[in-house]
């Protein structure tokens, strides 16, 4: 496709760009040249610099230095309405998507101007046939999944006639199967001569769908490569300096007791567009990790909130703590029963920002490590404790006086699951927990739950990462539509079963399953 | 030109101490300004109003008995203010404070025990707490906004002590005048420095300001509050009780403001008359912000804010300036606290237009 002496040049050309925010230097430098039709990865951790670039190109942030190329003219970009008018779209990690009305109409907003939103419905129609993306143009965008939100999301850029897509993140939020669909749509767009510029931290993606790849670490490019030449390790070194650590993680003893149970828990969402849940039934034994998959957004906000006690039961018996019917108490009794929980949320949830590490160590260790007596706090106790969770944990921090703030997304991870693991619970409920979190800290993150695992704790995590799941789980179970399928051993099953019944198909979910029942735990 | 607000990195812990006194240096310069304008020699107006009414030892006593009903006030309501629970009525309580206090000592007049004041200030102390337990009945249960609540019940309070001194309380020997009877003594602060007014109320403040401050600073139940005000949803996730918070941080001010009452009207006052309070309740709010929401700043604040009275009052004599000259300078103080503040966390860019 590309000669070597292809007299045209490149679509995008960045050259020397560097942002400096006050606490950091995002982008220090950076090269980068993007071909017409060539699919082009940005490789890199987060806080990486991936997505300040990105944002340099769309016209959101102003770059301090560099230069600029398209089609090979110099030039500024403002902002994102200037990038558009060039012809550069971009679909966000976090979808920018009114809820309340239709797929139509939500596009129509994103266009300039257009008023006839009859025409505009034909030709979604059109552009979604000829794209393999089908979606109706008049359902309304809350009753749609994220999967076909995206889709909205990449319509809106190509009804623009895009000369270059930006996709942020895309498949974080997709099933194995809706990833190969993207893939098959994106390839496509790129041979029609669109180039396409693909944000990633997910290798055997960018190995199987770029031409090109920049790789970032840190604010600096760190290797320019052809993905499809480059090995997994090989890029991974580019990415993190290093080899990818691996987690051990043994087989799991069984035979356990049934320490979390959930029992027909049936609960209505609080959020008028969040998920109900349905008939849940699951139970995780002492001495296992217990894996819930599925694209967020099926009900996984409402089982948390179900299981912390931070979103109390009307009835007591759904939800069964360590032999208690737990349904009606509230967070902190629960953790007194002996249950640990890390929420996604860190910032405002797992921590209070403004508060130092040792202030939010006694959000919840409290009771467990007897940091209050007659009402009071007791300092030197919670100082040393945590101390103890920086140190056990490896928290990179200024020490027990910083604050929750000031750290990055993987050492304040580290120190909210130290903070539980430490008070050894005999329940831990974990969600996403390695989500925005840097390579190493992930891997030791895992690590550290395994060692839970083998000190007899019953451990649920629930994760949009199917490979985090697989390689920490004893047994997995999907949640799709509010509704869990039944727990298979992870051994016993595979990325593509998970995958499908992450679409709500399982034997015996009731509509028209497919066969095969032969390995349900 | 455009203006805009860009956050800073990290303001630094220093720097979180120092908006009060920039306002206070702020608030005195533009008292310069504002004494020039109005064809007063500066000096003189800085002279009458910062150190004149503190030059005396009857002036130090003053300047404390007026710091005391601040200091209180300020600090059971930046209880509240910690958890986001914002009390403006400490006024209205203030009032009913009064009233239950009062109330006691003149339906008791024969008794001749310490304990008769004991009584008062408990009394006091449940009528702001009942006061303020109406709008923390409202958010709690209905969600009602409570600053708009506790507000416009300052004015029934008010009312109601209106009507109660021309009414039932009236004193029958007082020449028609809408006030009560002289307390007993039995009913008074006993008077600290001879020949002053300060009294004994000044050392109950004290003890609440210290009180306040193991409460915000030592204790987990004013942790949980704070939590609860920084970040409602680790509060949950942590099994924090949102009500709880707002009972608390409401009966914290409703109390302590109602204490403020008694001490008014068994200190200086002596009885109950229409108005009890130059608006003592609200400055309180100004003073709480003063002092970072910690009872230790709030000492040195009400006793800024004291002064701001005092002095208000003598250039009112001296200078022939207007009476709204304290309001003003009360004024002055937040609105400098207030901007300092801002700065401390952002910094001001001048934008050209952009550029295409």
């Amino acid at each position: 496709m590309h000669v070597a002496a292809d007299p045209a040049p490149p679509r995008l050309a960045l050259s020397g760009i560097r942002k400096i925010y006050p606490a950091v230097v995002a982008n220090d430098g950076i090269d980068l040249a993007v071909r017409p039709g060539e699919i082009h990865a940005v490789l890199g951790e987060n806080g990486a610099g991936k997505s300040t670039l990105m944002k340099i190109i769309y016209g959101v942030v102003k770059p301090d230095a560099g230069e600029i190329r398209w089609d090979g003219r110099q030039i500024e970009i403002a902002h994102p309405r200037a990038a558009r008018s060039l012809g550069i779209g971009m679909v966000f990690q976090h979808f920018s998507l009114f809820e309340t009305l239709t797929v139509v109409e939500n596009v129509a907003l994103a266009l300039d101007r257009e008023r006839d939103l009859a025409a505009l419905s034909r030709r979604i129609e059109e552009v979604s046939a000829r794209y393999g993306l089908p979606l109706d143009p008049r359902r309304l965008v809350h009753s749609l999944s994220v999967g076909e939100r995206q889709r909205v999301e990449i319509l809106r850029c190509l009804l623009q006639q895009p000369r270059l897509l930006i996709m942020d993140e895309p498949t974080s939020v997709l099933t194995p199967q809706a990833v190969q669909k993207l893939f098959d749509t994106l390839r496509q767009i790129a041979a029609e001569g669109c180039s396409i510029l693909y944000i990633s931290h997910k290798l055997d993606e960018i190995q199987a769908l770029c031409h090109a790849a920049t790789v970032l670490r840190a604010g600096k490019v760190t290797g320019n490569c052809d993905p499809r030449q480059e090995s997994a390790s090989s890029l991974a070194r580019m990415m993190i300096g290093k080899d990818l650590p691996v987690c051990e993680h043994p087989q799991a003893k069984q035979g356990g007791e049934a320490r979390l149970v959930l029992a027909g828990l049936s609960q209505r969402s609080e959020d008028p567009f969040g998920t109900d849940l349905r008939d849940i039934h699951l139970s995780v034994h002492a001495g296992e990790i217990v894996g819930i998959a599925g694209v967020s957004g099926n009900g996984q906000q409402e089982l948390l909130g179900a299981l912390s006690g931070e979103v109390p039961l009307a009835n007591a018996a759904p939800v069964q703590l360590l032999g208690v019917e737990a349904g009606r108490l509230d967070a902190g009794l629960r953790r007194s029963l002996g249950l640990g929980f890390v929420p996604e949320e860190r910032l405002g949830r797992g921590a209070v920002p403004e508060m130092t590490l040792a202030e939010n160590a006694l959000l919840t260790a409290h009771r467990s490590m007897g940091l209050v007596r007659g009402g009071l706090v007791r300092p030197e106790r919670l100082r040393a404790f945590a101390r103890d969770a920086i140190e056990k944990f490896t928290v990179k921090s200024s020490g027990t006086e910083a604050e929750a703030k000031s750290l990055s997304g993987g050492n304040l991870q580290k120190f909210i699951v130290g903070r539980e693991l430490l008070q050894s619970p005999r329940v831990l409920v974990v969600s996403q927990p390695t989500w925005g979190v840097d390579v190493g800290a992930a891997a030791f993150i895992r690590q550290a739950l395994v060692e839970l695992r083998n000190a007899g704790a019953a451990i649920l995590v629930i994760s949009e990462e199917l490979d985090e799941l697989f390689e920490i789980c004893d047994r997995i179970a999907v949640l799709a539509k509010g509704r869990l399928s039944p727990a298979v051993r992870a051994r016993n099953t595979s990325v593509a079963e998970i995958g499908m019944w992450m679409s709500g198909l399982w034997p015996g979910a009731g509509n028209g399953a497919p066969e095969g029942t032969s390995h349900v735990a | 030109m455009w203006l805009r607000l860009e956050a800073r990195a990290a303001p630094s812990r220093a720097m979180r101490y120092l908006p009060p006194l920039v306002a206070a240096a702020l608030t005195i310069v533009a008292g310069f300004a504002v004494s020039l304008a109005l064809g007063r020699d500066p000096l003189a107006a800085f002279y009458a109003f910062f150190v004149q009414p503190v030059s005396s030892l009857n002036g130090v006593a003053e300047l404390l008995l007026k710091a005391s009903p601040l200091m209180l006030i300020a600090t059971g309501l930046a209880i509240g203010y910690r958890a986001n629970v914002w009390n403006i009525g400490a006024e209205g309580q203030l009032i009913l404070g009064a009233i239950f206090g009062g109330g006691l000592a003149l339906h008791l007049p024969g008794v001749d025990s310490r304990w008769l004041l004991a009584a008062m200030v408990l009394a006091g102390a449940l009528g702001g707490m009942l006061w303020a337990a109406i709008p923390a009945l409202l958010r709690s249960r209905f969600n009602t906004n409570e600053i708009l609540v506790s507000l416009m019940l300052v004015y029934v309070a008010s009312l109601l002590l209106s009507y109660l001194v021309q009414e039932p309380w009236r004193d029958p020997q007082g020449f028609n005048f809408p006030q009560s009877k002289m307390f007993a003594d039995a009913a008074l602060y006993p008077i600290l420095l001879d020949s002053t007014r300060l009294n004994a109320g000044f050392l109950v403040a004290l003890a609440v300001v210290a009180c306040g401050w193991l409460f915000v600073a030592k204790s987990f139940l004013g942790y949980q509050m704070r939590v609860a005000g920084l970040a409602g949803a680790a509060a949950r996730y942590a099994g924090f009780s949102a009500r709880r918070s707002v009972w608390i941080g409401m009966l914290a001010g409703g109390a302590a403001a109602g204490i403020a009452g008694v001490g008014e009207v068994a200190g200086p006052i002596g009885q109950l008359t229409p108005s009890i309070s130059p608006g003592y309740g609200f400055a309180a709010i100004i003073v709480a912000f003063v002092g970072r929401l910690n009872p230790v700043g709030i000492f040195f604040a009400s006793l800024l804010m004291s002064l701001l009275y005092l002095g208000g009052e003598a250039a009112q004599m001296e200078l022939r300036l207007p009476s709204a000259i304290t309001g003003l300078f009360q004024g002055m103080l937040l609105f400098f606290l207030l901007g300092s503040d801002v700065l401390i966390h952002y910094r001001v860019r001048l934008l050209r237009r952009a550029a295409a």
